[in-house]
């Protein structure tokens, strides 16, 4: 890390979490600048995915205490559209299928949205000129062309799914991305490509990545600054690789029970 | 409350962008209300034969004999008493738009429809009121012998043609709303593609209602030669306003040994427009018939397309979506009858309900004892936006024969939670987000129209989808 003050920053505070009455964030600390990658690894049914969809926003997950800003600005106050224009993102470990919209009308609406509300009075990309930028992005993901003309993640194997969230997270120019499990259900070769996509876009952009993950393997392609332990909806315990080595010889038992 | 309604006038004004009304003249406007004097007026007025009138008499007779219909949507609140039932908006219809009276012409230069024409059509109408002021053709195509007139003009022009085919689909006493239009019927377009004329760009017209408590009854009539082909066109809308207006057209068809005929529509009513329309075509030897009928607009839309297929190859084909906003009931379908052996058809409804609105689908597919190999694939889609808006499916099935392929599927859906807040985490509003998958649902349907339209409809649905959605 440079030592420049970093220029976009979520900050989480305390945050407590129900969804349909139940608690399952118990006061979640942790702050994310860009320029920086941070993991959360952590059994099943810790919080570690409730944590992306309520910094995203969605209507069943209630926040019942703390806060969360971006850059001073409160997040929790803002619907998902809004929280997406300031500059978060959210790449799912189900995305949607949406039938009739194609992935390419789909990016290229979605991008051409974003700026204008991001930069007021900015021209959108007429198909002509955002088609290259897609096929590229697609290209660097190992995608066939041919997904563009397709309905939005529709009929797509896990794995494309898993491609096309990390392309749309590549177009659409997030400043801080949240990856909920974009390793899961992945073969080798696929989760190769996902993390390499993932690092490339973290190096171009110098966005700010929070990624959920249960398992070790995706840290052989990706070099996290910030390793934190989810465990009954509260981090306990951060660190850095080393933290992630430690896990994997040793397991989880011995942090949750320390 | 007076407040909730004028709140409801000002949201459905500012959503409904054809709702403007403009101040015109008309030549002679009939008095409100239905007898045999008025009936007798509307074909004086046209200097009709003496059959035409008998035809007119006989129908209003079999009119005020059949019950109102009990199905379908709410007819209880029509007052026939309370409709004009011609008004003659001026005195001939014109082949030059600057021959136009000028605040009909405005009215339809505000509508875009001199425009259409000069862009991407091979001749266009328009209706006003109760009549066409406009009907235009392109040269080369009048030269081929292609027929595209008013039909009160075709009846004059055409006497022979128009009497051979006139209510031989739509007899008057098909229904009570057939009959209603064959005793007061007015304007439309006639059509004759003479064998083997392939007409390229589509042909338009387009209705407008423009005074309050109007009731419009065209008819059309089209005939499609042998190895003929055509695509027609209509679009309609009308002002909003407080009381309600009637419109009930006849559409007949008549598609000859390989002929082929498109027939689409683009119903755009204001929400005060009753909308009861009869729409039947009959296919002959390797005939196809496609309809592809799109309802947006009225109150109250009842409206099932059909193809009677006469002879062995016949093909029908009929896609059709509804959209049935808050207070709006689409009550559309689609009608197939299989007459002929090796005949095939195909039937896609998408509707689409939002609000208090609700859609129905009603179709019908009859295939008669020793139709053999005959082929039918029926598919309705419903989506619903709200908890309480409202979609039925009435597919009716009468196969009186073994050795057919019938395949039906009916689906019904709600927008996802889910697949909203996915969308939405992308920064696309609430609105954006159900528009998009409104737009995607149809998506099949739209597909098939010529792109200007297919442009227009996703317009319309991006403004149908203004306001709260739930």
């Amino acid at each position: 890390m440079d030592n420049t003050t970093p220029k976009n920053s979520l900050v989480i505070k305390n945050l407590q979490v129900a969804v349909e009455g139940k608690e399952i964030l118990k006061g979640v600390d942790l702050t994310i600048n860009s320029g920086e990658i941070h993991i959360i690894m952590g059994p099943n049914g810790s919080g570690k995915s409730t944590l992306c969809y309520a910094l995203m926003g969605h209507p069943n997950y209630e926040i019942t205490g703390g806060e969360v800003t971006f850059n001073g600005v409160d997040v929790l106050a803002l619907e998902p559209d809004k929280r997406a224009h300031l500059g978060l993102f959210l790449g799912f470990q189900y995305p949607r299928e949406v039938t009739g919209v194609t992935f390419g009308n789909f990016l290229r609406i979605a991008s051409n949205n974003l700026q204008k509300n991001r930069e007021p009075g900015s021209k959108p990309a007429s198909p002509i000129q955002f088609y290259p930028v897609v096929q590229k992005a697609m290209e660097n993901m190992k995608m066939d062309k041919s997904f563009i003309g397709r309905s939005l993640n529709e009929g797509f194997s896990g794995g494309e799914k898993k491609r096309a969230e990390i392309i749309q997270m590549n177009l659409l120019k997030p400043k801080i991305a949240m990856l909920d499990e974009i390793d899961s259900g992945l073969d080798i070769d696929a989760l190769k490509t996902v993390a390499e996509g993932i690092q490339q876009t973290f190096e171009e952009q110098q966005i700010g990545i929070l990624l959920i993950t249960h398992y070790q393997r995706i840290l052989n392609y990706l070099k996290p600054h910030f390793v934190h332990i989810m465990s009954k909806g509260k981090i306990i315990k951060s660190g850095d690789m080393q933290l992630a080595h430690a896990l994997e010889k040793e397991g989880y038992d011995q942090f949750i029970t320390a | 409350m007076p407040n909730n309604t004028q709140d409801k006038l000002a949201a459905d004004l500012s959503t409904y962008k054809y709702g403007f009304s403009t101040d015109t003249t008309s030549v002679f406007k009939a008095d409100k209300g239905l007898n045999k004097e008025i009936v007798e007026a509307i074909s004086k007025y046209k200097n009709e034969p003496q059959w035409m009138l008998d035809f007119r008499l006989n129908a209003y007779e079999i009119f005020k004999s059949k019950p109102m219909p009990t199905w379908g949507g709410k007819l209880s609140e029509i007052d026939f008493d309370n409709i004009h039932y011609y008004v003659k908006p001026s005195d001939r219809s014109m082949r030059d738009w600057a021959d136009v009276p000028q605040d009909i012409k405005d009215t339809f230069d505000k509508l875009g429809v001199p425009e259409a024409e000069r862009k991407f059509l091979a001749g266009s109408g328009a209706q006003f009121e109760s009549e066409m002021v406009y009907h235009n053709l392109q040269d080369s195509l009048t030269k081929k012998g292609v027929i595209f007139e008013g039909i009160d003009d075709a009846l004059k022009n055409h006497p022979d043609l128009f009497r051979e085919h006139f209510a031989t689909i739509v007899p008057p006493r098909d229904n009570k709303f057939a009959a209603l239009n064959s005793a007061v019927w007015s304007g439309g377009s006639f059509i004759y593609v003479p064998k083997g004329v392939h007409i390229e760009l589509p042909l338009q017209a387009y209705f407008r209602i423009n005074s309050e408590n109007m009731g419009q009854f065209e008819r059309t009539l089209i005939i499609v030669d042998e190895e003929a082909s055509v695509h027609y066109v209509e679009g309609c809308t009308a002002p909003t306003y407080s009381s309600d207006s009637l419109h009930s057209a006849v559409v007949e068809i008549i598609v000859k040994r390989g002929g082929k005929c498109q027939y689409t529509t683009i119903q755009n009513w204001s929400h005060n427009v009753y909308n009861l329309v009869t729409k039947r075509a009959k296919a002959m030897q390797d005939a196809t018939m496609f309809w592809l009928d799109c309802n947006l607009g009225s109150k109250l839309t009842m409206k099932y397309p059909a193809v009677y297929l006469m002879e062995p190859g016949a093909k029908a084909e009929i896609l059709s979506v509804a959209f049935a906003g808050s207070g709006q009931h689409q009550d559309a379908g689609a009608k197939i009858i299989h007459a002929a052996p090796n005949t095939t058809s195909t039937i896609n409804a998408k509707s689409i309900s939002k609000g208090s609105g609700r859609s129905t689908y009603r179709g019908l597919l009859k295939v008669y004892p020793g139709m053999k190999n005959c082929k039918s694939k029926v598919a309705c889609d419903a989506l619903m936006l709200d908890k309480e808006s409202r979609s039925d499916t009435y597919p009716t099935m009468e196969v009186d024969e073994d050795e057919v392929s019938i395949e039906h599927e009916a689906t019904v859906s709600k927008i996802g939670e889910e697949q909203m807040f996915y969308l939405m985490s992308r920064g696309l509003s609430e609105q954006e987000a159900a528009t998009m998958i409104v737009n995607g649902f149809i998506e099949p349907i739209v597909k098939q129209l010529p792109m200007e339209y297919a442009i227009e409809m996703n317009r319309l649905i991006e403004l149908e989808m203004e306001g709260a959605v739930g």
